[in-house]
């Protein structure tokens, strides 16, 4: 009987050798969050090391130099420790880790967000860290790879296939399979079997539970839209949870058009199919062939999606939209410029198609809320070679 | 009690048992190293003496496969193979053993199951292994090929506690696919731990036949392996003999080294002390 649904996406399409490991975290995890202690201890790591809450920050100059009436606050994950969400998801799962006993971690990592928070709490908790990386987002990723080298990780380097996010996973699902008795697999996005995309989901939805709190402390009303870039889609997915139950409020999630040498835009452009144990939306040929996916955000480079946005999309409670590689560059200066804030290039989408959005279609009523899902030091290489 | 030959693979896997042979199934690649090879080495795997061929169709993304199947899918995909044209040439080689596919379930879900299932009928292939569908994935699977008369091939793992070893071996026909090592496909110099015991443990659970593969690279080990189970797979190894050197030798290649594997378990089987005692059953 297939289970971890979301509507008619999710599942469990794996090897029988890691399905019993599967049915132990699905356990551990009920068994965590019913504990006040875990959950006394997961909330003293996410206010004394990661440093939460973070900020909602109202960004007048990014209104003004896009021309909007509508007033945009972004939610400042950028500032948590490691410099983007993905902070939030590892301190969970490393403490799900430890309480079953796992004493080495794995995690597949895009623009080394991922690769970088796992191995900062392999570090905290004293474990092993094992991180696989595509070769070209070593690349265009190097200060992230040398942070995660100098935090003691092992950084094993995919030549396979694209030699992106997707054929890192692979691999990570590889030395899995292999090593399924000591080893947990962090996945970085709320994609993978079930329980993942539900306990990825849940770890990341303190972004939503805070901003809701937030926006109606400082404007006494929710806001009437909520923006989010989309690659597997865990910051989204962390800020809309505290949002779906508001019907009024609009959700919007970007996709990555990429450019002329391809897109990663999964929900606009794919087909439903099976990739990395799940069953979603994804960018595959007529054969059932995973397509190669491109943009300039390597968090964001990815043929693949979150199932539970899957669901979303063809409930229609959620948009999803499109944001170029010339467009996210553009937010990026923006967004430099008028605030002193370098956003990371997958948040950059986001706030490309708020200035797209918003920029011609908003009212003194719009207040908006844009996840700035991660800070942009990691993307200096790769911008400086596109910007003149 | 159930008729558990009611398909073709049944009456072949029940039918070697039967004539106190272990079974020897060789996995090769779809259009691996290319379309013509693949058709030499189906042939000399058949006159090398296996009872059963195994048809690994190439998928962009394999999870459970080590590197040298994955080059082996790269390659094939690359020259343009795909589950229907292999459905197709597979039509066409009218091979004198059953063939059974392995493939993972996006391509499928891709053709559609049930057009997947007819056209597998028609192309003579008699069941199916997918190695990314879990047990409890598996009931929107299972149907459709079984009820067309195709062996739906369940894998059981180390990891697999006895009580989904036991409800995934009853569910399995055909045979059995019991992976030997914690691990993905490869090759390998040495009989994982504990597999003997697991081979005792499955074939406790269930009357079908239970075949082991993954990382069986030699004859000795295959030789090794034999006594515990009703058969073995072989797969990288023969795909890295496939691959290594001119594809005009590839059949020569692969059928000496299945021949010596054919003469190794058959001499194991035949050794009086290594014999297993005749399983009991619970499914």
């Amino acid at each position: 009987m297939s289970r971890g649904r979301f509507g008619a996406y999710g599942g469990q399409f794996v090897p029988e050798t890691v399905m019993t490991c599967l049915l132990e975290l699905e356990a551990a995890y009920a068994a965590a969050r019913g504990d006040a202690e875990f959950e006394r201890e997961l909330g003293e790591l996410l206010s004394k090391y990661v440093g939460r809450p973070t900020p909602l920050y109202r960004a007048t100059r990014f209104e003004a130099a896009i021309g909007t009436r509508a007033r945009i606050y972004l939610k400042r994950e950028d500032l948590n420790h490691t410099g983007a969400h993905k902070i939030n998801n590892c301190v969970g799962q490393a403490l799900l880790a430890r309480r079953m006993g796992k004493k080495r971690l794995v995690a597949e990592t895009g623009a080394g967000q991922h690769g970088v928070a796992t191995a900062t709490v392999a570090a905290l908790f004293g474990m092993e860290c094992t991180v696989y990386m595509g070769e070209v987002d070593m690349a265009r990723q190097r200060p992230n790879v040398l942070r995660m080298r100098l935090l003691g990780a092992t950084i094993v380097p995919v030549t396979s296939g694209s030699r992106t996010l997707k054929d890192a996973t692979n691999e990570t699902i590889r030395d899995w399979v292999t090593n399924v008795r000591t080893t947990h697999y962090i996945i970085g996005s709320t994609v993978g079997p079930h329980p993942y995309p539900t306990i990825v989901r849940d770890f990341q939805s303190i972004i939503g539970r805070e901003a809701r709190a937030q926006i109606i402390q400082v404007e006494e009303r929710l806001p009437s839209d909520v923006v989010a870039c989309v690659g597997g889609g865990s910051n989204a997915m962390g800020i809309f949870s505290a949002f779906i139950p508001d019907a009024k409020v609009r959700l919007f999630g970007v996709e990555a058009a990429g450019s002329e040498h391809g897109q990663a835009a999964t929900l606009n452009t794919g087909t439903p199919g099976v990739l990395h144990g799940a069953y979603s939306y994804l960018i595959q040929d007529e054969n059932g062939q995973v397509g190669a996916a491109h943009s300039v955000a390597a968090g964001l480079d990815y043929p693949g999606v979150g199932p539970e946005h899957s669901m979303l999309k063809d409930s229609g409670r959620v948009s999803y939209e499109r944001a170029n590689d010339a467009d996210a560059l553009a937010a990026f200066q923006t967004l430099a410029r008028s605030e002193g804030i370098l956003p990371a290039l997958e948040p950059s989408h986001a706030l490309a198609f708020a200035k797209r959005h918003f920029g011609r279609d908003a009212d003194d009523n719009t207040l908006v809320i844009v996840n700035l899902s991660g800070r942009g030091d990691k993307d200096m290489d790769s911008i400086a070679e596109l910007l003149p | 009690m159930k008729d558990l030959t009611t398909n073709d693979l049944a009456a072949t896997t029940f039918a070697v048992r039967a004539s106190g042979r272990k079974a020897l199934v060789a996995y090769l690649m779809a259009g691996y190293p290319d379309e013509r090879t693949f058709e030499d080495l189906v042939k000399a795997s058949v006159d090398a003496g296996c009872d059963i061929v195994e048809v690994g169709i190439p998928f962009s993304d394999p999870i459970a496969d080590g590197p040298v199947i994955q080059a082996a899918a790269t390659a094939a995909l690359s020259r343009g193979v795909t589950l229907r044209s292999t459905l197709s040439q597979v039509a066409r080689l009218s091979a004198r053993v059953p063939l059974v596919a392995m493939s993972y379930i996006n391509p499928i879900l891709r053709m559609g199951v049930d057009a997947f299932a007819d056209a597998a009928r028609e192309s003579g292939v008699s069941g199916l292994i997918l190695p990314d569908v879990s047990f409890e994935e598996s009931d929107a699977f299972r149907p459709a090929l079984t009820a067309r008369g195709l062996a739906y091939i369940d894998l059981v793992a180390p990891t697999s506690d006895d009580a989904r070893l036991r409800a995934i071996a009853c569910a399995s026909s055909g045979f059995v696919y019991l992976v030997s090592v914690t691990g993905v496909t490869g090759v390998r110099n040495a009989l994982p731990a504990g597999v003997t015991e697991l081979a005792g443990r499955v074939r406790t659970a269930t009357e079908t036949p239970v075949y082991v593969g993954f990382g069986v690279s030699t004859p000795e080990l295959a030789a090794e392996l034999a006594p515990c189970a009703d058969g073995v797979i072989i797969g990288s190894r023969l795909m890295q003999l496939a691959g290594d050197g001119h594809p005009g030798e590839a059949g020569r290649r692969v059928g000496d080294f299945l021949a010596g594997a054919r003469k190794a378990i058959d001499a194991a089987a035949d050794s009086p002390e290594r014999t297993t005692t005749p399983p009991a059953h619970s499914c």
